[in-house]
C-alpha cells in the first residue's frame, strides 16, 4: 500500500490540494474554525511530498510520472527534476508557513470568510504546484488560471482598495494569461507536441524560423508580467498594500517566484541556451531591463511610508536580482538566482508577516508610526531586522550568499555596468530598511510599556522564515552543489 | 629581498580553537540577551568571556611562536572560497591585541554605563560582545572572503553603539557612520569578487596571490584603489570623516572599537591586502607601494594638524587616531623588514597608548562632566590617577620612551632609511612634534594651571571600575616598552624574517 502510493506522490501533490479544497466548505459546515487547520493539515502534507520529491529528484535525477498510465507526448506528464522539486519545496514551505500564520492574521483583518478564503488558499497553493511539476505546457497554463483566479478573488477580500486593486490584477493577469496561451500555441502550431521534453527535441530543427521567435516573445512577455518584471510590474504593489496580509504574505513569497520558474525553464530546458546564444541574443535585454528594475524599485522603496508598499517595491527590485542572474546565463549567476528565489521567498514572506503583526496588534500600517515598537514586540521586531539584513546582503544571511553569487556572475561574464548596479542597489536596500531600524529600534517609545507579542501561532513561522534565513548562508554550499548537479546539464562547460 | 621567503610552507595544525574564540562572545551576547533583567549576571558574561577568549587566543600563542598555523576550513561555499580560519602571527598579532584590551574595556564600561547610569545597557554590551566576536573573526580570518564576512557583521553591529543616545545627532552621526562603511564594504566586496575570479581563491599568502594570475596591470591598479577604499575602517583622509562623528558614542566605545578593534580591523585588512594579496614583489612592480606610502603620509600630517585645532578631547583623539593608524600602513608601504616590523608593532602600541587616552576621556566626564581641553586646567591634582596614566599613554603617542610608539616609531624610523625614502623619515618626525604638539599642553594644563573653581569643586577620581583598567592599560604600554620581544616576535614571524 505504501508503495503503491509513494509510487504516485507526483499526483497525490495535486489531487490531495483539489479534494482539500472540494471539502473545505463542507468541513465549514461543521465549525468554521476548522478551515483553517484543514489548510495547514493539507499544506503539510503538500510540503511532506515536496520534500520526499525532491529528496528522490536528488537521487534518480529525473522522475517522469504518466497521468493515466497515457505515455508521453500523447498523455500529461509530470517531469520532476532537481530545478522544480526545489522550488516545490521552496513554495509548499511558504504555502504551510503562511497557512499557520493565517489563522488568527485572517481572521482579524477578514473577519467571517473563513470557508471562501481557505478554499481559495487551497486552490491557490495547488494551482502554483501544479505550474511547477508538470511537464506539459499546455497543462501548465491550466495550472495558472486556476491560481491567478485564486489570487485575484484572495486581493480582493483585503481593505477598501481592494476590489480596484484586484480589479487592475485581474486585466493585467488576463493579459498575461492571453499572451502565455498564445505563445504556447505557436510553438504547438510548429511542433505539435505540449510536452516539454518533447519540445526540446523537436525546436532544435526549428530554431531559425520567425514563428518560434514569435512564440518565445509572447511567453516571455506574457510571464514578465506574471512575475512583475519591471516595467510590467504596475499590478504588484496595489496587490501587495490592500490584500490581507497573509495573502500579501503567501503570494510575494511564491507566486512571482513560480513566473520566475516558469522563465527558466522555458530559456534553459525547453528552448536550450543555444537558442539564445546562436539565434536572439535576448539576454542583453533582459539583464538591462531587470537592472533598470532592481534601481527602481528600491527607490521607490525608498519613498514609500506605507510598509507594505515599500516591502512591495523591494520585490520589485529583488525580482530583477533574480531576472539579472538568469539573463547572466554563467553558472555563478544562474546559482545566485535560484538561491536567491529560495532567499527571496523566505525574507520577503516573513517581513510580510511581521506587516501583518504590525496590523494585528496596534494596527499600524505606516513605517512613521513603528517608534519603540522593538520594545513591544522585541520578537517580532528581531524577526524583522533579520529578514532586513539578509535582503540588504550583510553575511552571513542567505541574502549575502546569493547576491555575492550573482556578482560573481557579473564579474565573470565581465558585465561591469550589472556588479555596480548590483553593489549600489545593496546601499540602497539598506537606506530603505535603516529607516525602518530607526524608528523600530531607536526611536522614541510611545507605547510605553505593557506591549504585546503576537500570538504564538503567527510569531513561530515569522520566526522560522526569520531563522532560515539567517542560517542560509550556511546551508548555500549545500543547495549550490545541488544546483550544479542540474545545472551541468543546461549550461554547456560546466563550473 | 631574501629575507621574506618560505613563509608560504609553514607547518600548519588544524584545530577548532579559532572557531572557540570567535564563538565565545556570540554565546555571551545570547546569554546577555537571556539575563537582561538581572545586569550583575549579564556583566558577568560579558566579563567572563573576555576572560575565556583571552585565555583560548594564549592558548595559541605556544604554536604560532614555533611558526606554525593553526587553521580550521569551515565550510566550503564555492570551489576554492571557503570560510576558513587561519591564525598566523599577524592575526594572532590582532586578535591578541584586541581581546586583551576587551577584558578590560569591559570592566571600564561597567563602571562607566553605571555611574552615569545610561539606558539600554543589555543592547549596548550586546552589541559590543558581537563586535568583539567579529573583531577576533577579522583577525583570524584565512581568506577575503570570511574576512569580509566579519567585516559586514562589525559593521553592523557597532551602529547601534554609535547612535546609543538615540538623539537626533546620534542618529544622523549614524547614518554618516552606515554611509562610508557600508559604501566602503561595497568596494571591498567588488574587489573580492574579482580577485577570486581571477585567481580562483581569495586565500591569503605571505607572497601574494594576485602574481602572475594574468590580471591586466590597469586592472591591478585599480583594485588596489577599490581595496584601499573598502579599508575605509583605517580611516584614510579623505575618507575619515566617520571617525569623529562616531565619536557621539559612549567613551569605553570610542576606547575599544574606534581606537582598537573597528578602526584596527581597517588597517589590519590594509596590511593583509598589501603583503598578503598583492605581495611584496608586486607592490614593487607596479609601482603602488610609493604613491601610496606619500597618500598616507599626508593623512599622517592632516590629520595631526586636524587634531591640533580641536578643542573637544575625544575629536582630539580621534583625529590622532586618524593620523596614528597610517603609521600602520605606511610601515607596510615601506616594504621593508624594519618598516614593516614597525608597522605591525605600531598596531599594539597604538592600541594601549590611544585606549588609555580614552579611558581617561572617560574618566574625566564621568567625574565631572567636562569634555574639551581647555576646561581642564587643575584637573591633575583632582585626579591624579587619570592624569598620570594620561601622561605616559601621551608618551606613547609621541614615541618618546619608555612608551611603546617609541619601539614602534624607531622600527618605522629604521625602515623609511632602508627604503632610502628620506622624505618619509622627515613626515615621522614632523608627525612626532605635531603629536607632542597637541598632546603635551594637556598634561601641562592638567598639572601646571591653576584650577579653576567653577569646573573643578567636587571632582574626584570615578569609581575603581574606571579608574583601575586606564592604570593597567598605561602600565601596559610601558611594559611592552621594556618588553616588547614577544610582539616583536610575533611581528617577525609574520613577515617570515
Amino acid at each position: 500500500m505504501i508503495e503503491e502510493l509513494s509510487n504516485h506522490l507526483p499526483i497525490l501533490l495535486i489531487v490531495s490540494g483539489l479534494i482539500g479544497a472540494f471539502l473545505t466548505p463542507l468541513i465549514g459546515l461543521i465549525r468554521k474554525e476548522l478551515c483553517s487547520f484543514w489548510a495547514s493539515f493539507i499544506t503539510l502534507i503538500q510540503f511532506f511530498i515536496s520534500i520526499i520529491l525532491f529528496y528522490q529528484a536528488i537521487q534518480v535525477g529525473r522522475i517522469s510520472y504518466w497521468l493515466g498510465g497515457w505515455e508521453p507526448p500523447w498523455g500529461i506528464e509530470y517531469a520532476i527534476d532537481i530545478l522544480n522539486s526545489f522550488i516545490l519545496v521552496v513554495v509548499s514551505t511558504i504555502c504551510l508557513s503562511v497557512a499557520i500564520y493565517g489563522r488568527k492574521s485572517l481572521l482579524k483583518e477578514v473577519p467571517e470568510k473563513e470557508v471562501q478564503l481557505y478554499t481559495l488558499y487551497i486552490l491557490l497553493c495547488t494551482g502554483m504546484l501544479g505550474i511547477i511539476i508538470t511537464g506539459d505546457v499546455f497543462n501548465l497554463y491550466v495550472f495558472l488560471e486556476i491560481s491567478s483566479l485564486a489570487a485575484y478573488a484572495l486581493v480582493a477580500v483585503g481593505d477598501r482598495n481592494s476590489l480596484v486593486a484586484s480589479f487592475n490584477y485581474m486585466i493585467m493577469g488576463t493579459v498575461s494569461a492571453c499572451f502565455i496561451l498564445l505563445g504556447i500555441g505557436y510553438l504547438y502550431l510548429m511542433t505539435g507536441t505540449l510536452n516539454m521534453a518533447d519540445l526540446s527535441r523537436l525546436l532544435p530543427p526549428l530554431y531559425g524560423r520567425p514563428a518560434i521567435l514569435i512564440g518565445l516573445a509572447l511567453l516571455i512577455v506574457g510571464l514578465s508580467i506574471k512575475t512583475a518584471l519591471f516595467p510590467l510590474h504596475t499590478w504588484l504593489p496595489d496587490a501587495y498594500t490592500h490584500s490581507p496580509s497573509a495573502i500579501s504574505a503567501l503570494l510575494s513569497g511564491t507566486f512571482t517566484k513560480v513566473g520566475i520558474y516558469v522563465l527558466i525553464r522555458l530559456i534553459y530546458s525547453i528552448f536550450g541556451l543555444e537558442y539564445f546564444l546562436r539565434n536572439v541574443d535576448i539576454f542583453v535585454f533582459i539583464s538591462w531591463v531587470a537592472s533598470a528594475g532592481i534601481i527602481f524599485g528600491a527607490i521607490m522603496a525608498i519613498a514609500q511610508d506605507d510598509f507594505k508598499r515599500m516591502l512591495a517595491y523591494s520585490s520589485i527590485s529583488q525580482i530583477g536580482y533574480i531576472a539579472l542572474g538568469i539573463s547572466l546565463a554563467n553558472n555563478f549567476a544562474l546559482a545566485g538566482s535560484l538561491l536567491h528565489i529560495f532567499g527571496h521567498s523566505l525574507m520577503k514572506t516573513g517581513l510580510f508577516m511581521v506587516a501583518g503583526a504590525l496590523i494585528y496588534s496596534k494596527g499600524i500600517k505606516r513605517v512613521s508610526q513603528l517608534e519603540g515598537m522593538g520594545n513591544v514586540m522585541p520578537l517580532t521586531m528581531a524577526a524583522f531586522l533579520i529578514g532586513a539584513l539578509s535582503m540588504i546582503g550583510i553575511p552571513p544571511t542567505i541574502g549575502f550568499a546569493s547576491k555575492y553569487l550573482i556578482l560573481l556572475g557579473a564579474v565573470e561574464s565581465g558585465e561591469w555596468v550589472f556588479v555596480v548596479v548590483i553593489l549600489f542597489s545593496s546601499l540602497l536596500t539598506a537606506v530603505y530598511f535603516w529607516k525602518v531600524f530607526e524608528k523600530v529600534f531607536f526611536g522614541e517609545n510611545k507605547w510605553k510599556k505593557g506591549g504585546k507579542e503576537i500570538p504564538l501561532s503567527m510569531l513561530l513561522p515569522t520566526m522560522a522564515l526569520a531563522i532560515l534565513s539567517l542560517l542560509g548562508g550556511f546551508f548555500a554550499p549545500v543547495l549550490i552543489k545541488v544546483f550544479e548537479l542540474w545545472m551541468s546539464g543546461v549550461i554547456p562547460g560546466g563550473v | 629581498m631574501e629575507s621574506f621567503q618560505e613563509v608560504s610552507n609553514l607547518e600548519t595544525i588544524t584545530s577548532v580553537t579559532p572557531a572557540l574564540a570567535v564563538v565565545t562572545s556570540l554565546i555571551a551576547a545570547i546569554m546577555i540577551l537571556i539575563f537582561r533583567r538581572n545586569p550583575n549576571i549579564r556583566e558577568t558574561f560579558s566579563i567572563g568571556a573576555g576572560l575565556v577568549k583571552f585565555g583560548i587566543v594564549c592558548s595559541m600563542i605556544p604554536a604560532i611562536m614555533q611558526g606554525k598555523v593553526v587553521q580550521l576550513d569551515i565550510l566550503e561555499f564555492l570551489p576554492g572560497l571557503s570560510i576558513k580560519f587561519s591564525v598566523d602571527a599577524f592575526g594572532l598579532f590582532f586578535g591578541f591585541t584586541s581581546s586583551f584590551l576587551w577584558i578590560f574595556t569591559t570592566l571600564y564600561s561597567i563602571g562607566y554605563m553605571r555611574s552615569l547610569e545610561e539606558h539600554a545597557q543589555t543592547r549596548y554590551f550586546f552589541s559590543f560582545a558581537i563586535a568583539m566576536s567579529s573583531a577576533v573573526g577579522v583577525a583570524f580570518s584565512g581568506n577575503l572572503f570570511t574576512l569580509f564576512i566579519f567585516y559586514e557583521i562589525l559593521t553592523v553591529s557597532t551602529y547601534p553603539l554609535v547612535v546609543h543616545e538615540e538623539s537626533e545627532e546620534a542618529m544622523s552621526a549614524g547614518r554618516k557612520y552606515l554611509a562610508y562603511l557600508l559604501t566602503a564594504g561595497v568596494f571591498l566586496l567588488f574587489s573580492i569578487a574579482t580577485v577570486y575570479y581571477y585567481t580562483g581563491t581569495t586565500d591569503f599568502s605571505f607572497g601574494g596571490i594576485l602574481a602572475g594570475k594574468g590580471v591586466p596591470e590597469d586592472l591591478l591598479k585599480l583594485l588596489f584603489i577599490t581595496f584601499m577604499i573598502g579599508c575605509t575602517k583605517a580611516a584614510f583622509i579623505p575618507l575619515h570623516s566617520w571617525l569623529p562623528t562616531a565619536m557621539i558614542a559612549p567613551t569605553p566605545v570610542s576606547a575599544l572599537l574606534h581606537a582598537v578593534a573597528v578602526v584596527k580591523a581597517g588597517v589590519f585588512t590594509a596590511v593583509r591586502i598589501i603583503l598578503y594579496v598583492y605581495g611584496v614583489d608586486l607592490m614593487t612592480n607596479t609601482g603602488l607601494a610609493i604613491p601610496f606610502a606619500y597618500f598616507v603620509s599626508f593623512t599622517i600630517i592632516v590629520g595631526s594638524l586636524f587634531a591640533l585645532s580641536q578643542d573637544n578631547l575625544k575629536l582630539r583623539l580621534a583625529y590622532s587616531t586618524v593620523s596614528q593608524l597610517s603609521y600602520i600602513v605606511l610601515g607596510a608601504l615601506l616594504l621593508t623588514s624594519s618598516g614593516m616590523i614597525g608597522g605591525i608593532f605600531h598596531i599594539a602600541s597604538h592600541a594601549f597608548g590611544k585606549i588609555t587616552l580614552f579611558f581617561c576621556a572617560g574618566s574625566i566626564y564621568v567625574a565631572s562632566g567636562l569634555k574639551n581641553v581647555s576646561e581642564l586646567s587643575g584637573i591633575g591634582r583632582k585626579m591624579p590617577i587619570t592624569m598620570i596614566s594620561f601622561a605616559i599613554a601621551t608618551l606613547t603617542m609621541i614615541g618618546l620612551p619608555p612608551g611603546a610608539g617609541f619601539i614602534s616609531k624607531w622600527y618605522l624610523a629604521l625602515g623609511t632609511i632602508e627604503a632610502n625614502q628620506l622624505v618619509l623619515l622627515f613626515v615621522l618626525l614632523i608627525s612626532s612634534i605635531l603629536n607632542a604638539a597637541y598632546f603635551l599642553p594637556i598634561v601641562y594644563k592638567a598639572f601646571f594651571e591653576e584650577p579653576n573653581p567653577s569646573n573643578m569643586d567636587g571632582v574626584k577620581e570615578a569609581s575603581p571600575f574606571v579608574y583601575i583598567p586606564l592604570l593597567l592599560t598605561a602600565i601596559g604600554s610601558v611594559i611592552i616598552f621594556f618588553y616588547p620581544d614577544y610582539f616583536l616576535q610575533l611581528a617577525k614571524l609574520a613577515l617570515g624574517v
